[in-house]
């Protein structure tokens, strides 16, 4: 069973100073899935995923990402992932080309090959267009499928997306989507994302996690969850709603509420 | 063997990935030089005007040199620092918008970031030599301008650009915020101009502030241009040079260290 995941979390824990941010979770993501994270703010999903892509380090637990530990071998699992934050990541000042080709050369990817891996993520994102043009000059959606490019420039197994659609109108959202999908279709590539969109963790998703107050609430399909709730016909919001006891319209401090707002007028 | 494998190939890797990002700056900059000329303004109004007036009173005494001579290394000093101290500023605004995040989750040594951002520090001061000498030669001030002289300015200029930016990454990786860090840039920027030799000499200070003076690493940045500039003579300039490669190196490494803890 254990080849068959990709992503493998043992009671990883992150604790700052006296609060317990991440509280010994456990979880596996299969090869190939489409997992998403789901939690009020403060539950820990931040401070989960900066633990598995190598920013921050576990207090205490494991988790190895292709059978790589995130601690020990930090700098073999870079090269295994593409991360995109939730922030706006590309550089305005630079054309959608030089990002991605900044991006190829610092995955090491031969300067020969920079040119053509560049040109084919703008086709694969149907940027082709707009190749010589500063990002700044790009829409809310334009902006999130380069990031998109950006982090899959080397290929990486796994692909993490903090909130990949926050601020962006249904249109864009559904192609930001459109190319995720692609992406696992075309390169296998395993998706973990988190979220506040409840209907886009149900309809996207393999299997989701809900965390609450720094533990895994659940973990499940998106069936199967609902179906844990006991109420007849629930939904997903309904299950978050069971498991974490939490209303999706609060929650969050001051620093989360402004960045939140912060790339939503950015995205326009 | 092992070990000088490694550290051959780190070597490697740090030099290419500092290269690569200290590159891509320069492209931003061609995209839209018009920084460039609004930079220019500072140095040009220092020597335009404060300079023009303290040589007419003739009240700083400056040996055999005209006081014009005298102050074009040192504004050529404080534009070079005045544009590294702030570049704190700027992960702390790569870090709000998540560029930082996603170049911290590459396989690029934490060095390299702060290289690349160290030379483009020192490409910003490069050109700001380029405008503080063009306009020095407008107002007729005598400058050695050798093959030679020039080579030891670039690398006193990318020193010095290295060493300041690198400072701005530690306190901005102290402060974390952007209004703490204005507040803190302005508090020790104007200080370490007016306690270096940069505008009057450090003899004429009184004896505390010549102690600060002489800890002060811009003091070794003026000394070695004026040296290389304007004297022409170079007795001080290797140990100029060694005390600002050494501060340099020490700074690289703290902050390498020190400034990935911006994104907790």
């Amino acid at each position: 069973m254990q080849d068959d995941n990709l992503i493998s979390v043992h009671a990883l824990k992150k604790q700052f100073s006296d609060v317990t941010a991440v509280d010994g979770i456990s979880f596996n993501v299969k090869h190939g899935n489409v997992f998403a994270f789901l939690g009020p703010n403060g539950a820990g999903k931040s401070t989960t995923i900066k633990m598995l892509i190598t920013l921050l380090a576990p207090t205490s637990g494991s988790a190895t990402i292709d059978g790589l530990d995130i601690v020990r071998d930090s700098a073999e699992v870079r090269r295994r992932i593409g991360y995109v934050p939730q922030l706006i990541s590309v550089d305005g000042t630079l054309t959608a080309y030089e990002n991605l080709v900044l991006m190829a050369r610092l995955y090491d990817i031969p300067a020969h090959a920079c040119d053509a891996r560049a040109k084919e993520i703008l086709s694969f994102l149907e940027l082709e267009d707009h190749r010589e043009s500063l990002v700044r000059t790009f829409s809310g959606g334009m902006i999130r499928r380069l990031e998109i490019g950006q982090a899959m420039v080397h290929r990486p197994k796994a692909l993490f997306l903090d909130e990949p659609t926050s601020g962006l109108d249904p249109v864009a959202r559904q192609h930001v989507w459109e190319n995720i999908l692609e992406l696992r279709k075309t390169y296998g590539t395993t998706i973990f994302f988190s979220t506040h969109q409840m209907e886009e963790a149900d309809g996207m998703s393999d299997e989701v996690a809900i965390m609450n107050m720094g533990k895994v609430a659940i973990i499940g399909s998106p069936d199967e969850i609902k179906a844990k709730t006991g109420i007849p016909d629930a939904n997903l919001e309904d299950a978050f709603i069971f498991f974490t006891g939490a209303n999706l319209k609060e929650g969050g401090n001051f620093r989360d509420t402004r960045r939140s707002r912060q790339v939503e007028h950015r995205l326009g | 063997m092992r070990n000088i494998k490694f550290a051959a190939t780190y070597f490697i890797q740090m030099s290419k990935k500092s290269w690569i990002l200290a590159e891509s700056e320069v492209r931003k900059l061609l995209h839209d030089p018009t920084e460039l000329v609004t930079r220019a303004i500072q140095p040009i109004l220092w020597l335009g005007i404060f300079g023009e007036a303290l040589s007419k009173v003739r009240a700083i005494p400056t040996g055999d040199y005209s006081y014009m001579q005298f102050i074009t290394p040192g504004i050529l000093t404080q534009s070079v620092v005045f544009i590294a101290i702030f570049y704190g500023l700027n992960i702390i605004w790569e870090r709000d918008m998540g560029l930082l995040q996603k170049l911290l989750v590459t396989p690029t040594p934490r060095l390299s970031l702060v290289l690349g951002k160290m030379g483009s520090a020192g490409i910003r001061g490069l050109a700001q030599a380029v405008i503080v000498f063009l306009f020095a030669l407008v107002l007729g001030v005598p400058l050695i301008l050798t093959p030679q002289s020039i080579f030891w300015v670039v690398i006193i200029v990318l020193l010095g650009a290295g060493f300041f930016t690198g400072l701005s990454m530690i306190i901005a990786s102290i402060v974390k915020t952007r209004e703490r860090f204005m507040g803190i840039g302005q508090v020790i920027t104007l200080p370490l101009f007016f306690a270096s030799s940069a505008i009057y000499p450090i003899t004429i200070m009184p004896l505390w502030l010549q102690y600060v003076a002489y800890l002060n690493p811009l003091s070794y940045m003026v000394d070695a241009l004026r040296s290389l500039l304007v004297s022409g003579s170079l007795a001080n300039l290797s140990m100029d040079l060694a005390i600002l490669a050494g501060v340099t190196i020490a700074v690289s490494v703290t902050s390498a260290y020190m400034y990935p803890k911006v994104v907790v």
